[in-house]
């Protein structure tokens, strides 16, 4: 009998398994049981949060491996950490602790401007952003075997992510109506690879699964999202700087299984505590964007 | 034919797609009432936790379980774990079938397997067919099966991995990943 390891399937399957679910940013053990309490379908375990990472400025790294071990420890669902953009150290680190995905992530300081992982030569999968279809194709081009657009992380402010998800899922719509001939010239265009355009085309969707991040602050955000046609949501900042974590986690998880039922989520929209402090992209400076990293 | 797949959370557009594939009509079930008229229910992979959680704030526990006494029902991985009755941590379990389970028996995702798997009982589908190729995601493994559960499936060290108790079915697999689809006419013929 044959035995595989690390295929195609097994990394495109885990996050295929998350689907329609939560997964939150916890930087203790005892986040990650609220979380784990509340519903999520994963965790991302990270030193800082990225409202933190903003407010603290300086260069952000890979967590200590010691604390993402003692999240593994605490939970029984995955665990996903972060390594900068580029840094294949980190994540040779970071498979060999055993987390279930890696997050390549603007959120910390790129280690390398022009060049993103190989992540075909991992056995762990990998999630990367993205903020239109070239980008997303690129990433899977890559190896990335799950995609989220980057929205603008630790703001909680929602109108990135809106305009990500609208911009890769409004280009899929697109080149679904597009003409066979056209597709070369588009991934030129878009600096994608042209079989994964083909492929997108065909499928109607990434051929790989799709979450939204970067600003999920309140139920109805994280279902603003999914019925723009997302699979799930990645909510960072969002849950544990808020007043209440814990129900707040619990009502984004039921707000993105019933993302349709506006009855549902007027219930459990109700009596949250405070969110947490939002912080409007419009009126950020330029330099302090973290969804222009990635290449 | 009409079956329901459990939509709370997981892969479960993948199992409707494989069921349109062979004609089956379809419905996705978050709620009780989504229930009715269902001939049979696939409860997909995804993280139990999250499903138990979902599934006691919405009263679907008591609703699985009375519709599990007459009508079919399929987990996959998750699926498995919360049709089981036991397996030795506290969380909301439906406890239809006589089957204890272990959670992450493999390990972690970089220990997540495909392998061929000899199923016996996919022979009265497809009479003469070859082994099953099996996704294993984080899989866990039926521990042991007793009462009127039967083993469907074991791997080559006698490690279960499907179990069927009448018109209820486990496995720690997903069918619903790979386009071979004998195993969900197998469950079609349970349902019907």
């Amino acid at each position: 009998m044959e035995t595989q390891v690390g295929t195609w399937t097994e990394k495109k399957g885990l996050a295929q398994m998350l689907k329609g679910g939560v997964i939150m940013d916890v930087v203790t053990p005892d986040h990650a049981k609220i979380a784990e309490d509340a519903g999520a379908c994963a965790v991302m375990a990270l030193e800082r949060v990225p409202a933190d990472i903003r407010a603290d400025g300086g260069v952000a790294r890979m967590s200590d491996p010691g604390l993402i071990l003692q999240i593994m420890d605490a939970v029984t669902i995955p665990v996903m950490a972060k390594c900068r953009i580029g840094h294949f150290v980190e994540a040779q680190i970071l498979e060999a602790i055993g987390v279930d995905y890696i997050d390549e992530s603007e959120v910390l300081t790129p280690a390398d401007e022009q060049h993103h992982i190989y992540k075909h030569d991992f056995k762990v999968p990998f999630v990367c952003g993205c903020r239109n279809l070239g980008e997303a194709l690129r990433r899977i081009g890559e190896g990335a075997a799950m995609i989220r657009t980057k929205g603008e992380a630790g703001t909680g402010d929602v109108v990135e992510a809106v305009r990500h998800a609208r911009a890769v899922l409004g280009e899929i719509r697109r080149i679904q109506n597009m003409p066979a001939e056209e597709m070369m010239a588009y991934a030129k265009e878009i600096g994608a690879p042209y079989d994964l355009v083909v492929e997108t085309a065909r499928l109607g969707r990434l051929p790989v699964v799709n979450f939204a991040a970067g600003g999920v602050a309140t139920p109805a955000d994280a279902a603003l999202m999914m019925q723009l046609g997302v699979d799930g949501v990645f909510v960072g900042s969002g849950i544990f700087k808020s007043g209440d974590p814990a129900k707040r986690g619990a009502a984004i998880v039921k707000a993105v299984t019933h993302f349709n039922d506006p009855y549902i989520l007027a219930e459990v929209s109700r009596n949250l505590g405070e969110p947490m402090v939002g912080r409007s992209v419009s009126t950020m400076p330029e330099v302090e964007r973290l969804a222009g990293r990635g290449w | 034919m009409k079956i329901g797949v459990l939509a709370l959370q997981g892969d479960f557009a993948e199992h409707i797609i494989r069921l349109k594939h062979i004609g089956a009509e379809t419905a996705e079930v978050r709620l009780p009432r989504h229930l009715d008229g269902l001939d049979g229910l696939i409860i997909p992979g995804g993280e139990s936790t999250t499903f138990g959680k979902l599934a006691v704030a919405y009263g679907l526990i008591e609703a699985l379980q009375a519709f599990g006494q007459s009508k079919a029902i399929w987990g996959t991985c998750a699926g498995a774990i919360f049709l089981s009755r036991d397996i030795h941590r506290n969380q909301p379990l439906l406890g239809l079938m006589d089957i204890v389970v272990e959670r992450n028996a493999f390990g972690r995702q970089v220990d997540s397997f495909e392998t061929d798997l000899d199923i016996p009982a996919l022979q009265e589908i497809a009479p003469g067919s070859g082994p099953y190729h099996a996704v294993f995601i984080r899989a866990p493994l039926i521990e042991s099966v007793s009462g009127d559960a039967r083993v469907l499936s074991a791997l080559p060290d006698g490690r279960i991995v499907a179990a069927q108790q009448g018109h209820l079915l486990a496995t720690s697999f997903h069918p619903e990943l790979t386009e071979d689809d004998r195993f969900h006419r197998y469950f079609l013929k349970l349902a019907s």
